[in-house]
């Protein structure tokens, strides 16, 4: 099968400096990629590498099949840059029609795609108006358009939702969504990790230019868990009974806490203290975050 | 549409937005008016007080030299806008980002380099255009003298502009604009003072100092291009007479000029070649 991205020890080197070390990642067609990792682990400059922005060092990589520095394959591709400018004296509408005619398009197919495009990002009434006079979430909205207006199979967004507010934000992460339905393999580099967390499928931790791991998100519910109960007129033996299904059991009055090893033993503890004759007020499972996980695969000194 | 001609209209269409085409035609128009009054003054003075006699080759003389400081003008206004408006035009798009949505998209970065190019030799064409034409109509319509092989000399001034304009642009893949503006500068300096040189070593029969002249019209033939065009425009008795500001004694050959334009076209190879190799 072809992989959307396939990059095989991907290295730069500036200077002294490898900003990546040794690049090694699948990500599957039609799926939403997340690419984590702290200030300086070498996001965007992978980025670059895979558009050919900058020239690898040594190292490989494919994009739809096609090796990188394939013309042809652009066609393909959207681009939303991190701290991007564009021709600020275009309007948004010239500046969707420049950027289309680049990508190939025709006349005809390319003003419907922008009427289409500046609808869904909310800009319809700033057609005429110059770039110049955008708010920065305005242009992170035109940039959005412009990375879409080929019907993408495979679309890179650095930081999409920089300088957005929160309505911006659900925006871009709606946009994601009808894009992952329409089967677009989106590549997503972003610092915020809640975003990550509900829109990819799965992510990958780097660190000085390199995976530490992959982990798919969906799966992420299945390991490692916590569970919370509120219950009351439980014995010490019906507390030492907890212990069968996980570790940590920690009491604080009626708050039990404990780390479980999925989700799938709720039920049973819950059947268990009731036949126990325990009063259950309440049972909240406590999902291990995306940021303790970040923590714990990247480090605290991540950033350094 | 082609990719290069998408770049080029773009180019040529920022220009016209950002006011610069706007600005040139303003103070054109200006040098224009300011040039034609001057003649008709120094027409008026001319007739007042030379015998009524005067014969028709010393007229057509001072024609001539007025002509030529006005073409010569034109000349560094051309290669000084030539610069201006490609200095900053890689240096400036890499600089910010713009390139990277651009060159990211199904386009040789030789055809963005071309696309600006074709731009700006658009721009310069008009630009001399207006300039160079003015000069030469309001000269012949106030006294119906015309210089000989206009058409060439005009060519030979838009060469130089393109010259001037590709090494910016050349100079501008790899650097920032300002070290660009300053380098073509520089170098328009170096080959400006060399041609000096060689004027007073033709004059002097020095063999020597014509070649301290030769080789930095090779430096940078921009110089060496204008003292042929003078050469084609100037009457012919001038030529005989002497060294005057505007004309030449010392007269580039063809080979120069055959020079500049493969200088010009192998500044566009390497500005292809560094643009295409460089990371963004």
């Amino acid at each position: 099968m072809t992989f959307a991205i396939e990059t095989n020890q991907l290295r730069k080197v500036f200077g002294d400096n490898a900003a990546v070390k040794s690049l090694t990642l699948q990500v599957q067609p039609g799926e939403v990629f997340g690419f984590l990792g702290p200030n300086g682990a070498g996001k965007t400059t992978s980025i670059k590498m895979l558009l050919s922005l900058i020239a690898p060092t040594s190292g490989g990589a494919s994009l739809l099949g096609a090796p990188l520095g394939d013309r042809t394959v652009r066609s393909r591709i959207g681009f939303l840059p991190e701290h991007f400018r564009f021709h600020d004296w275009l309007s948004a509408e010239e500046f969707l029609a420049l950027h289309g005619r680049l990508y190939g398009m025709s006349d005809q197919g390319l003003r419907q795609r922008i009427n289409e495009l500046l609808e869904m990002v909310g800009l319809a009434p700033f057609r005429n108006k110059q770039l110049r006079t955008f708010s920065k979430g305005m242009l992170q909205r035109i940039g959005l358009a412009q990375a879409l207006l080929n019907n993408p199979d495979l679309v890179f967004l650095d930081e999409p939702t920089s300088g957005l507010d929160p309505v911006g934000r659900r925006l871009v992460r709606d946009i994601i969504h009808d894009l992952r339905r329409k089967g677009t393999c989106v590549f997503l580099n972003s610092h915020l990790l809640s975003e990550i967390e509900v829109t990819c499928d799965r992510v990958a931790f780097i660190k000085h230019g390199e995976v530490i791991q992959v982990v798919e998100l969906k799966t992420l519910e299945d390991v490692k868990a916590s569970v919370t109960i509120r219950a009351k007129g439980m014995s010490s033996e019906t507390i030492a009974g907890l212990s069968q299904w996980g570790q940590d059991v920690r009491v604080d009055d009626e708050h039990i806490s404990m780390a479980i090893a999925n989700e799938m033993a709720l039920p049973d503890i819950t059947r268990y203290l009731v036949a126990q004759g325990a009063d259950v007020f309440a049972v909240t499972p406590q999902r291990l975050s995306l940021e303790e996980l970040f923590i714990q695969i990247v480090g605290t000194d991540g950033s350094l | 549409m082609n990719s290069t001609l998408i770049i080029a209209r773009l180019t040529f269409r920022e220009a016209v937005r950002r006011r610069i085409v706007l600005t040139a035609l303003i103070l054109g128009v200006c040098f224009l008016v300011i040039y034609s009054i001057g003649i008709h003054l120094i027409i008026g003075q001319i007739s007042q007080v030379a015998p009524p006699a005067l014969n028709q080759g010393a007229q057509s003389e001072g024609l001539n030299f007025l002509l030529m400081a006005g073409l010569y003008t034109i000349t560094f206004l051309s290669i000084a806008m030539a610069a201006l408006i490609s200095a900053d035009t890689l240096a400036g798009e890499i600089n910010s980002g713009t390139i990277q949505t651009v060159v990211t998209k199904p386009v040789r970065r030789s055809d963005v380099v071309l696309g600006k190019w074709l731009g700006f030799a658009g721009l310069l064409a008009l630009y001399l255009l207006l300039m160079a034409g003015g000069v030469i109509l309001s000269m012949g319509l106030q006294t119906k003298y015309f210089a000989p092989n206009l058409l060439r000399g005009i060519g030979l001034i838009y060469l130089e502009s393109l010259v001037m304009m590709t090494v910016a642009l050349m100079l501008s893949s790899r650097f920032s604009a300002l070290a660009t503006g300053g380098a073509v500068f520089g170098l328009y300096g170096l080959a400006f003072i060399g041609g000096w040189v060689e004027q007073f070593g033709s004059l002097m029969h020095s063999q020597t100092t014509i070649y301290v002249g030769i080789v930095s019209s090779l430096i940078f033939p921009c110089e060496a291009i204008w003292r042929r065009a003078a050469f084609e425009m100037q009457s012919p008795l001038s030529g005989v007479l002497g060294m005057s500001p505007f004309s030449a004694i010392s007269v580039p050959s063809g080979l120069m000029i055959v020079y500049a334009v493969i200088y010009a076209l192998v500044a566009l190879a390497l500005t292809f070649s560094i643009f295409s190799h460089r990371d963004l």
